[in-house]
């Protein structure tokens, strides 16, 4: 690491976003995933001589909602273009996206990292078209499957304003959290509707110059663009420590062996011999839809989290936490409104609802009114802390109420004086000797009568109310027995 | 059986049931079997599917019932659009045997209107030539001259209409594509404004350039196509909204204080002087009929060629990359990996197609595109301007079609520059969008027809036909045939 501490890192991130419409960018092809291959085709995505793209309404729209939340200076006549090169699963021989003059630009997104604000800036956002997908069989034969080809994607670029892996990663995170609070994207990276391209390069601290750079291809996973970027600070300061120098290269990340291999030299770069693509005019975004598109605008992550802290006061940590998905967070929202304290409502929600979730984005087997309920009668005494954990996973077992479950199960604490009062007698009455030693002064026994008394209520005595009676009979101030 | 000369005859007969529309259908059919060996003017013939269709459409007139504005009449189609019931081959080896999924939306509104559709005609190329000798089957041969040719490249489209197989023929229009062949065969042919008739289905060359145009004997039976084909389609993004006017009237109109703008200096210099009386004589006769000439400037055309092989070389560089085998269409090598495969596949490309594609990719390389694609883009934004001040002053300008009447095949085959300057007076009003038509006006010494060529502004398809369809009445230039086709027992 003694390398590390004489360079720093300078991270640029291409993030491509796939669109959530029903329908491909410039055909009324299904951009479902999943389906048979070349199923969802037709002669337009497919290239077929004659045909014209016809750009979707929604992809201009939903692209117009992530630039205004990255505060982006919006173009109203942005242009698409062409970019040229040959690939068998690229049907035209050209994608349609768009070059010198995209959609937004300027802008900047907040990223929360190691407990601090980082306002990254965001170069441009493009509109562009997915290409399909080459399978290469074990014989020999390549198959194309043209599904994805025209499946709308936006293009994020930053500013190469990040300084680290563990940044780089919670960019991408706030970007996928950003496109799903706007429900534009359902940003899942299995499936590739999330993925980004890299760019690093080192620079000896305190310089402001630019050291030459790599590009690491296609990483669709958090922790893949952590760990290959880690992987590739290491490999360019070790060349650079040794006096050597950087090569310009495409690489592509190993996620099996954590390495970064290459996938082309510069001298092997496109040229992708950009033109406005005459077959569409101008893409517009007026005015009327800025403004209806900008008051819609739903809350966005890091809002969220703030007010979190302002209005619930939750620190930052359990904030983010509860933010770490959407559907966390409306689980939260939905408890609180509900009526339950937030602060205890998220402590429960991380420790008892998330040990049960494989994906923070699945949906919860208990209500959050439920969650409201349990909270309410542990908050009025009605059940004890520690009941209301079995009684919680009995209501992931069932999907019921509290109330039906402490009900059915007969655990509703016990807070009725007489009959406390009774059970302690009964200890009491059992126990002689250790009455007495208590009374001779061993007072830890005390906690001896409080185990026997839940023992026979099976733990569902009030504690409090328990303890001011056990005290009270021991020291012979309750009511007598004779 | 009588000939025909004019749609709008055929139409009557065929409404007064005098003839049925599988009986006009078989009657050009046999003329094109019988001497279209000469031409070369089809590239497939639908016999059997355009009888069919005319005997649906006979069935419908039988009962009476609307069949559409075209029913029963037998069109032709440049094979650069797209059909689902014929093969498509753009004159190209690379699409040999390949059939589209779909009809072009022209193709499909030419159907929707009852047209009888005979076959797909010869072009040059992937519409690249002015003389049809790039044809990548045969050349097509002018009906005037055998031994010339009909112009391109839609020389099919124009011979077609003057050999009289069919009342009409659509062709399309990069750089002068239906007009230049229109004015070698002695045809009307219009190319439209841009962005006037859907271009879906049509074989892209130059997109920012191309648009689909109808060629014809008469300026009313282009009218006729006209309003069949023309209008917005929502499945091509360029095509204008604006309602279309009506064609029909426009031809009626008198062009008495009809404003021609006469850019003289410049077409007496590039034209041939027989090519410039007979355009002088017919810009007389219009006069006399009331219409003002005015001098008005026209776009520097040696910088209008220039620009035009830039940007028709660049858009073609990336419209025909598709053509690589792996999809559709022929595919050669496939067995020696996917380079290989691409390059044998794309040398079934011919030296005019390649030598463009060559050019483009040029022209939009890193370190050249300044230079030369977006100098050209600059220079075409001036040819617009030029023209927009130059209408300011009149409501069409007419030029000779082309500087000479159809030269010999052979004759500029390995000279493309010079090939490339037969469109010199066509060119600019598809860099600027204009609408344009060409009008027989007389013929050359040896017999070849003169065209006269007429532009209009942008969506001015109406001035267009009102010049046009008032110099028709006054002259038969247009109605003139060749002589020289005709054999044993087929009838004309």
């Amino acid at each position: 690491m003694s390398a590390m501490d004489r360079y720093e890192a300078v991270i640029g991130l291409e993030v491509h976003v796939q669109l959530a419409t029903a329908t491909k960018i410039f055909c009324g092809c299904s951009t479902a995933f999943g389906a048979p291959a070349n199923s969802q085709i037709c002669p337009v995505c497919t290239g077929q001589p004659g045909v014209l793209p016809v750009l979707n309404g929604r992809v201009l729209r939903f692209a117009a909602m992530i630039a205004l939340a990255l505060r982006c200076e919006i173009r109203r006549r942005s242009i698409f273009a062409r970019k040229n090169y040959f690939y068998p699963d690229l049907p035209k021989g050209y994608q349609i996206s768009q070059y010198d003059r995209p959609l937004a630009e300027h802008g900047t997104v907040d990223v929360l990292c190691d407990e601090t604000m980082h306002a990254i800036g965001v170069t441009r956002i493009h509109l562009e078209e997915d290409a399909g997908k080459c399978i290469h069989a074990a014989g020999g034969d390549s198959f194309v499957d043209l599904n994805r080809a025209g499946v709308p994607l936006i293009e994020i670029v930053s500013e190469p304003e990040i300084r680290s892996p563990q940044q780089a990663a919670a960019y991408m995170r706030t970007i996928r959290d950003i496109v799903r609070a706007l429900n534009i994207s359902d940003g899942n990276m299995e499936q590739g509707s999330l993925r980004c391209d890299a760019n690093v390069s080192l620079r000896p601290r305190g310089e402001q110059g630019l050291g030459t750079k790599t590009e690491v291809k296609n990483l669709n996973s958090f922790r893949f663009v952590q760990k290959a970027l880690e992987y590739e600070i290491e490999r360019q300061a070790a060349i650079l420590a040794d006096g050597g120098q950087i090569v310009q290269q495409t690489r592509l990340f190993d996620a099996d062996r954590g390495v970064t291999r290459v996938m082309r030299e510069k001298e092997e770069a496109h040229d992708y011999r950009y033109f406005p693509e005459p077959d569409l005019p101008p893409a517009l975004v007026s005015e009327a839809l800025l403004g209806e598109l900008s008051a819609a605008l739903p809350e966005l992550p890091t809002a969220r989290i703030q007010r979190y802290v302002d209005q619930h006061q939750l620190s930052l940590l359990d904030a983010s936490e509860l933010n770490r998905e959407r559907e966390l967070a409306d689980y939260f929202e939905a408890a609180v409104a509900a009526g339950a304290q937030p602060k205890r409502a998220a402590n429960w929600i991380m420790v008892e609802l998330l040990s049960r979730l494989d994906d923070a984005r699945q949906p919860s087997n208990v209500s959050p009114q439920h969650l409201a309920g349990l909270l309410e009668l542990i908050a009025s005494g009605k059940v004890s802390g520690k009941l209301a954990k079995s009684i919680f996973a009995k209501m992931w077992e069932s999907g019921e109420s509290a109330e039906a479950v402490a009900e059915r199960e007969n655990l509703f604490q016990q807070s009725d004086e007489g009959s406390i009062a009774a059970e302690i007698a009964a200890v009491i009455a059992e126990n002689p000797k250790q009455v007495a030693d208590y009374r001779a002064g061993k007072e830890k026994l005390f906690g001896f009568f409080v185990g026997q008394v839940m023992k026979r209520t099976r733990g569902k005595a009030n504690p409090q109310l328990l303890n001011a009676l056990l005290k009270k009979q021991l020291i012979g101030e309750g009511p007598s027995l004779d | 059986m009588s000939v025909f000369d004019s749609i709008e005859q055929a139409r009557q007969a065929l409404d007064r049931h005098e003839i049925s529309a599988a009986e006009l259908t078989e009657h050009y059919l046999r003329r094109v079997q019988a001497l279209d060996s000469q031409l070369g003017c089809f590239l497939h013939l639908d016999r059997q599917g355009a009888l069919e269709q005319a005997e649906l459409i006979d069935r419908s007139l039988a009962a009476n019932r609307s069949a559409g504005r075209l029913a029963g009449i037998p069109l032709a189609l440049k094979d650069i659009l797209v059909t689902a019931d014929q093969p498509t081959t753009c004159g190209s080896k690379v699409l040999e045997g390949w059939r589209a999924s779909y009809d072009a939306t022209v193709v499909e509104r030419l159907r929707a209107s009852g047209a009888v559709v005979l076959g797909k005609l010869n072009m040059d190329e992937f519409a690249m030539g002015s003389s049809n000798e790039n044809s990548a089957y045969f050349p097509c041969k002018n009906p005037w001259d055998l031994r010339c040719v009909p112009g391109g490249s839609s020389g099919g489209s124009a011979a077609a209409v003057a050999a009289d197989f069919c009342l009409g023929t659509l062709g399309t229009d990069t750089g002068g594509s239906i007009r230049q062949p229109a004015s070698f065969c002695g045809v009307t042919g219009i190319k439209p404004t841009y962005g006037r008739v859907s271009r879906f289905g049509v074989i892209a060359f130059a997109s920012s350039l191309d648009q689909v145009g109808p060629l014809a004997r008469s300026v009313e039976d282009c009218a006729e196509l006209l309003a069949v084909i023309a209008g917005h389609d929502p499945q091509d993004a360029t095509t204008i909204e604006q309602p279309l006017e009506d064609y029909r009237q426009a031809c009626r109109q008198p062009i008495s204080g009809l404003r021609i703008g006469v850019p003289r200096e410049v077409f007496s210099a590039g034209a041939d002087p027989a090519v410039c009386d007979a355009v002088e004589r017919a810009l007389a006769e219009l006069e006399q009929a009331g219409a003002i000439l005015v001098e008005v400037g026209f776009p520097d055309m040696s910088r209008a060629v220039a620009t035009y092989y830039v940007i028709c070389t660049a858009e073609a560089s990336s419209n025909l990359a598709r053509y690589d085998g792996v999809r559709y269409g022929q595919r050669i090598g496939e067995d020696d990996g996917l380079l290989a495969m691409y390059q044998q596949t794309r040398r079934l490309l011919g030296a005019e197609v390649q030598r463009r594609i060559l050019l483009g990719t040029f022209a939009l390389s890193a370190g050249y595109y300044e230079a030369y694609y977006a100098k050209a883009q600059r220079v075409r934004t001036l040819i617009r301007r030029d023209f927009s001040d130059a209408f300011a002053a009149c409501d069409v300008i007419a030029t000779p079609t082309s500087p000479t009447a159809a030269f010999e095949l052979g004759e500029k085959i390995d000279d493309p520059l010079q090939m490339y300057l037969a469109d010199v007076f066509t060119i600019s009003a598809n860099l600027a969008g204009l609408p344009g038509i060409s009008l027989p006006c007389g013929f050359s010494a040896r017999g070849l027809p003169i065209g006269l060529q007429l532009l209009a502004k942008p969506l001015g398809e109406g001035e267009l036909l009102r010049c046009g369809a008032a110099y028709q009445r006054l002259t038969d230039w247009h109605r003139r045939r060749p002589e020289n086709l005709e054999s044993d027992g087929v009838s004309r």
